[in-house]
Parts: structure tokens; C-alpha cells; sequence
């Protein structure tokens, strides 16, 4: 739980970002994390981001699920309780199939939503700062991290020269918590709450 | 540098109006910050009261057995599995439309998909009802499932169609849940950073997980829903297949049939689509979303009801061709029991013929495609026609069996039997209800992502892109 130092610029344009977000990485600039208020394609490669390999998450939990399926319904029917149903073989592999499936893609989909959740540190109560209460609506924040290096006023400068609008320096929680929003944000109206109470 | 995407002048724009993205947020999310109207009030209490019926006469069916309902020992199937595959069929149009047609790159999906999915996962609630109920001592149901008990263990058949049916109803629902869940994450955050008081604050703060909007997160969300999209596709083709297969793998004449996987799925989608148009009628005019459901939207859902009706048709067709070629007496019986007017349930089965064969026909015009009242009309109509398919398959099939003594003349549902079903449309609508209330209904991180491309405002600008020389065209655009 460590507090750092950021300096944030929001652009209203992702036309105007693009080029920014290369400008920026040129000069040096450590990018914290851009918000969006939707998925920008290309904008993780140009923020050198390597690509995710959720897909092949996915894939094991798959065949987790394919080979459990299998050995369950194979053990259970040929070793466990060997059943006669009406003479049939002990291991029908083509009426094995229909839950066979059904298990393969509930694994995978369990497994890579839970894998998602955790790799994005996503789960009911979980509290992070919010740079821009509108980088969920229209702007395209832009957050640079401040190490001992940087000049803030420079930074600040810089990101105005690209077209970042808005520009500010926050100290801030790097990852999240549980609990409360920081009472400074004043991410609500405190004044109506007062007036309805 | 021109504008990041392209799309061609020549189809209609997504979203009417010029839109700003700020705009979208406001217009998709005004319902949710506003109060509930009068409308919407006198709609929930009547879906509240449904439910409150439904559920007392599901007591009524616990408490004093299936005797309750009218089924015999000829109809043993009735009004509970037509009303369950029925409403399973229903569930089937929104993980088509946010996974199929998420794969095959279709934008028109964005406006309707997120009311779609909530569509599906409400139906499919009301859909396990039904066999669950059916068990007739409820409190056994979790016999079904393969758990190490101390009856030896004794388990499940793993080669019986009925629990093919558990194991595919309960994929489906949580894949379906999840990924209509994982769409909502951003959607939430969103509501959350509007919101002005502190219990939706909170509220929304606990539902959108902490949702920040980060690229790499955003990376891996494109990621899991494209994935979730590639698994559900197979998998909204199986469930309707497995429940299929119910009456497929049986060896009952006007069942026994291998064309009933596709014709069951197509027929799935038919009525999906059918009630995602009755819903979304109702939903774009009460909360004002006709910029984002489009007559686009809905003539092109149209289409899609006129081609799976189509299919449908040829099903229907199919089926009374073969029974006639195979020439086995049972199956072509069975076949005169339903097409012959003489016979006590052929009225069920033309009823059904010109609902869902007839009537979409009519979708052939673009007029007719285009006219909401009509459009909205025919959703019904499809729906009720849907429901008699199913009727027709289960209970015409069964109520003259081999034994002429046993035939059972006529069935019809007991009060607590209609009461069962009623109360699933109080479910239904409940859900409905409090979603179009409390969530947005209209994904709102799709729309903005599409604006630039399909909104009726940038559209204009699309003209200068077509202007330019090819070299210039390909360098931006081509992938």
C-alpha cells in the first residue's frame, strides 16, 4: 500500500491521444495507465503493452474440464458402479459427448472469468483511486508516474504541448483497498447527503 | 491522420442524432438517475402480482402433488415442458446476438445486445422452473445431480438426454450470466462516477467490481469477450440440441426424428428474436432510447425472423414428408393426429402453421419490416405460435399412444396449471422490470465505440475518407 505521485491529462479526443501517447513514451515519460471510456484498439500496442494470454488460460481450463468430464463419466460407469443399461457398452463415448461439452465450456468460462477478475483486481468492494471521475464517460485520461527524476512542472508542460487538457498532479494509492473512498475526492455530493439528512 | 475507422456511407447509421460520447452516458443512463414512472410502477406491481400467483400455485403443486395439474397417464408431458422449452427457445436470441453476431463483426448488435442477454438469462430462470417442478417432490432435485451420496454411491445416468439437459441448461445459464455480467463491469462504473448520492455510490461502487477503465484491462475484457463469444456459440447451438434430444432419443412416433436438432435451434431463435422485439419496442419508447434502437435494429431483426420462420417451415414440411416416405404406420398416424381436421388437437397444429410459417411472410416487405406497430404485433404472434409448436410436438404425439383404451381425448391445464405459467411471466417481467430500472440497458461502452463509426453525425465524414486515392485508403484502413 504505497502512495505515489502522478501527474494525470485528460484528452477529449482519441485522435488527439494516439499521437500523444507516442509523443510521450519518445520523451521518456513513464505512463502509469491511460482510463478509457471504452476499448481503443491499437492503443495497447502503442503503449507497448504485450498481449494478453487469457486465450490460453482459457484454453487449459477447457481441456480441464474436456478430461474431467471424461474420467468421471468413465470411472463412475466402468469401475465405480458398472451399471446395465438396457445391454449398452460400460464406455459410450458418443453419449459421453453432450456433457463432455457442456463441462469444456463451463470450465473455460468460469476459469477465465475468475482469472480475469484476478489479474484485473476486480471484485465486489474493492476501492481504487479515480483520476478522472469522467474517464468512465468521455475523456481519455492520461496518468504519468513521477519518479525521482521527474520534473513535474516539465511533465505537466509537456502533456500540455500534445493536447492533454485539465492537467494536475495527484498522490495517490497505487493499487486497491477495501473500505472507503478517500473523503478528499469528494466523489459524491457531500451537500445534498447533508440536506437529506 | 483521418478518422481511426471507416465505415461505408451506404448503410444506415447506428445511432440517430448527433452524438457526443458524453451524450450517450447521459441518454442511456438518464432512466437509472431518474425516478421510476408511473408506468413502470403499474408494471412492476403487475408482474409482482403474477409472480405472487405463480408462486402459490407452484405451493399448491408441492404441497398436494402433481394431481394439481391435469396430466394423465397418456399426457404425462404437458402445458410444463411445452411452457419449459418454450421458454428455453426465448433464451436462446441473446447469446446469439451478443456471441454469433459478435463474431461475425455485425454493429447493430451493440444497441440490443445488453437487453438481449438480460432477456435470455430472466427466461431461463423461468425455463428451469418447469422441470424442476415436474420432479413432483421438489426437495429432491438435487438428486440429479452426480455427488457422492450414501445411497452406495448410486449415480446419475450419464447416457440419459434428461441430465444432457441439467448439465446444458446450467452451462448456459452461468456462461450467460457471466458474460452478460462481464459487459455490464464498465457500464457500472459508469453509472458510479455519475452518481451523485452516496448510496449509489456505494451501490454501483460494490456491483462495477472497481472497475477504473484501464487499457490493459480493457485488453484483457476485449480478450474474455471475444473467447466468451467463441464458447457460447457452440454452446447456445447445444442446449437447444440437448433439449432436443429429450424428444429426440425417444422412440415415440412424431419425436423420434434426426431434423430435430436444427429445426429445434432454429426455432429457438425465431421466437428469441420475436421476443426480444416485443421487449425492445416496449423498452425504446418508455425510456426513450429511439436514438439507439433504430428502425436499422429492428428491420434487421425482422430479417431474421422471416429467415429462421422460413426454416422453420421447411422443418415442418420436412417432417410431413418423411413420415409419408417412410411409410411406418405409427409415424404417419401420428402425423394424421395432428394435420388431419378431424382429429380433437389439429386446430393447435394449424394454429401453429400459420403463425410461424404464414404469418412472417409478411417480413418480406420492407414496409411491413419497418412499421413498429406491425413489427410489434407479429412478435406476438410468432410467440404464441412458437408456444403451440411445442404444444403440438409434446401433445399430439402422446395422446393417442398404442393402446387405443388409453387414449386420453382431451387434456386441458388445470387453474394451477396456467397459474404456473402465469407466474413465470411474473418472473420474467419482474426481472425485466427491475433491470430496465437499475441497469443500463444499452451498452454503453459498445455504443461509444461504435459512434465514431456507425453515429449518424460522423457518418458525413466518411464521405472525405472515400474521396481519397487508394494508396491513401489502404494505408489507414486495410488490416
Amino acid at each position: 500500500m504505497a502512495k505515489k505521485k502522478f501527474v494525470v491529462g485528460s484528452f477529449d479526443d482519441e485522435k488527439v491521444l494516439f499521437p500523444a501517447v507516442k509523443k510521450v513514451r519518445k520523451a521518456g515519460y513513464k505512463i502509469h495507465d491511460v482510463y478509457t471510456p471504452f476499448p481503443i484498439h491499437g492503443l495497447d500496442q502503442v503503449m507497448g503493452l504485450r498481449d494478453t494470454s487469457l486465450h490460453t488460460a482459457g484454453f487449459i481450463y477447457g481441456i480441464t474440464g474436456t478430461t474431467t468430464a471424461l474420467t468421471f463419466m468413465g470411472w463412475v460407469f466402468t469401475k465405480d458402479w458398472p451399471l446395465n443399461i438396457g445391454g449398452k457398452p460400460h464406455f459410450p463415448l458418443p453419449a459421453f459427448i453432450p456433457i463432455t461439452f457442456e463441462l469444456t465450456v463451463l470450465f473455460s468460462a468460469v476459469g477465465m472469468v475468475l482469472t480475469f477478475c484476478y489479474l484485473c483486481q476486480l471484485a465486489p468492494f474493492v476501492k481504487k483511486h479515480h483520476f478522472h471521475a469522467r474517464a468512465t464517460d468521455d475523456l481519455f485520461v492520461m496518468v504519468l508516474e513521477c519518479t525521482s527524476r521527474t520534473n513535474e512542472d516539465e511533465a505537466k508542460a509537456f502533456l500540455e504541448s500534445v493536447g492533454a487538457k485539465e492537467i494536475n498532479v495527484q498522490v495517490a494509492e497505487d493499487g486497491w483497498w477495501l473500505g472507503r473512498y478517500a473523503k478528499e475526492q469528494k466523489l459524491y455530493d457531500t451537500t445534498t447527503e447533508n440536506s437529506l439528512a | 491522420m483521418a478518422s481511426l475507422r471507416y465505415e461505408s456511407q451506404v448503410r444506415e447509421p447506428l445511432v440517430t442524432g448527433a452524438k457526443t460520447y458524453h451524450d450517450v452516458t447521459v441518454d442511456i443512463v438518464r432512466p437509472i438517475e431518474a425516478a421510476p414512472s408511473r408506468l413502470w410502477k403499474i408494471g412492476f406491481t403487475i408482474s409482482v402480482l403474477l409472480l405472487m400467483f405463480g408462486v402459490y400455485s407452484v405451493y399448491r403443486e408441492v404441497v398436494y402433488g402433481i394431481g394439481e395439474w391435469n396430466l394423465n397417464k397418456t399426457i404425462g408431458w404437458g402445458w410444463d415442458i411445452t411452457n419449459f422449452v418454450w421458454w428455453v427457445g426465448i433464451g436462446h436470441a441473446g447469446t446469439l446476438i451478443s456471441a454469433i453476431l459478435l463474431l461475425f463483426r455485425q454493429g447493430w448488435r451493440t444497441g440490443v445486445n445488453r437487453a438481449a442477454e438480460a432477456m435470455t438469462i430472466f427466461a431461463v430462470m423461468c425455463a428451469g422452473q418447469f422441470p424442476i417442478f415436474h420432479m413432483g417432490r421438489v426437495w429432491m432435485a438435487f438428486f440429479v445431480l452426480p455427488y457422492p451420496n450414501s445411497r452406495g454411491p448410486l449415480w446419475v445416468n450419464f447416457n440419459s438426454p434428461l441430465l444432457w439437459d441439467v448439465f446444458a441448461i446450467s452451462t448456459y445459464f452461468t456462461v450467460s450470466l457471466l458474460f452478460w455480467y462481464c459487459g455490464l463491469l464498465p457500464d457500472l462504473a459508469t453509472v458510479r462516477d455519475r452518481a451523485k448520492e452516496k448510496w449509489r455510490k456505494n451501490m454501483y461502487g460494490v456491483l462495477a467490481f472497481g472497475w477504473t477503465g484501464s487499457t490493459k484491462h480493457w485488453q484483457r475484457h476485449e480478450a474474455l469477450s471475444l473467447v466468451l463469444a467463441g464458447l457460447s456459440t457452440p454452446l447456445v447451438l447445444s442446449v437447444h440440441t440437448i433439449v432436443s434430444f429429450d424428444f429426440a432419443t425417444s422412440v415415440i412416433p412424431g419425436w423420434h426424428t434426426t431434423i430435430f436438432p436444427p429445426y429445434f435451434v432454429a426455432g429457438a431463435i425465431f421466437s428469441g428474436f420475436a421476443m426480444v422485439q416485443t421487449l425492445l419496442i416496449i423498452t425504446r419508447k418508455v425510456l426513450n432510447l429511439n436514438d439507439y434502437i433504430t428502425m436499422e435494429h429492428i428491420e434487421v431483426m425482422n430479417k431474421v425472423i422471416v429467415l429462421t420462420g422460413s426454416i422453420v417451415g421447411i422443418a415442418y414440411i420436412t417432417e410431413l414428408f418423411i413420415s409419408w416416405y417412410g411409410q411406418n404406420p405409427y409415424e404417419m398416424a401420428a402425423f394424421k393426429n395432428r394435420y388431419d381436421l378431424s382429429t380433437p388437437y389439429a386446430w393447435s397444429y394449424w394454429l401453429m402453421m400459420s403463425c410461424n410459417v404464414i404469418a412472417p411472410q409478411f417480413f418480406w416487405f420492407r414496409k411491413l419490416r419497418r412499421n413498429i406497430l406491425f413489427t410489434f404485433f407479429m412478435s406476438i404472434i410468432v410467440n404464441v405460435g412458437m408456444w403451440f409448436e411445442r404444444f403440438v410436438i409434446i401433445v399430439t404425439s402422446i395422446y393417442r399412444d398404442y393402446l387405443p383404451s388409453s387414449w386420453s381425448t382431451y387434456y386441458t391445464p388445470s387453474l394451477w396449471e396456467v397459474g404456473f405459467y402465469l407466474g413465470t411471466f411474473g418472473l420474467f417481467f419482474t426481472c425485466f422490470f427491475l433491470f430496465a430500472k437499475y441497469f443500463p440497458v444499452i451498452a454503453i461502452a459498445e455504443i461509444k465505440h461504435i459512434l465514431k463509426k456507425n453515429g449518424e453525425s460522423y457518418k458525413n465524414t466518411m464521405g472525405e475518407e472515400e474521396k481519397a486515392t487508394v494508396e491513401h485508403f489502404k494505408h489507414e484502413h486495410a488490416h
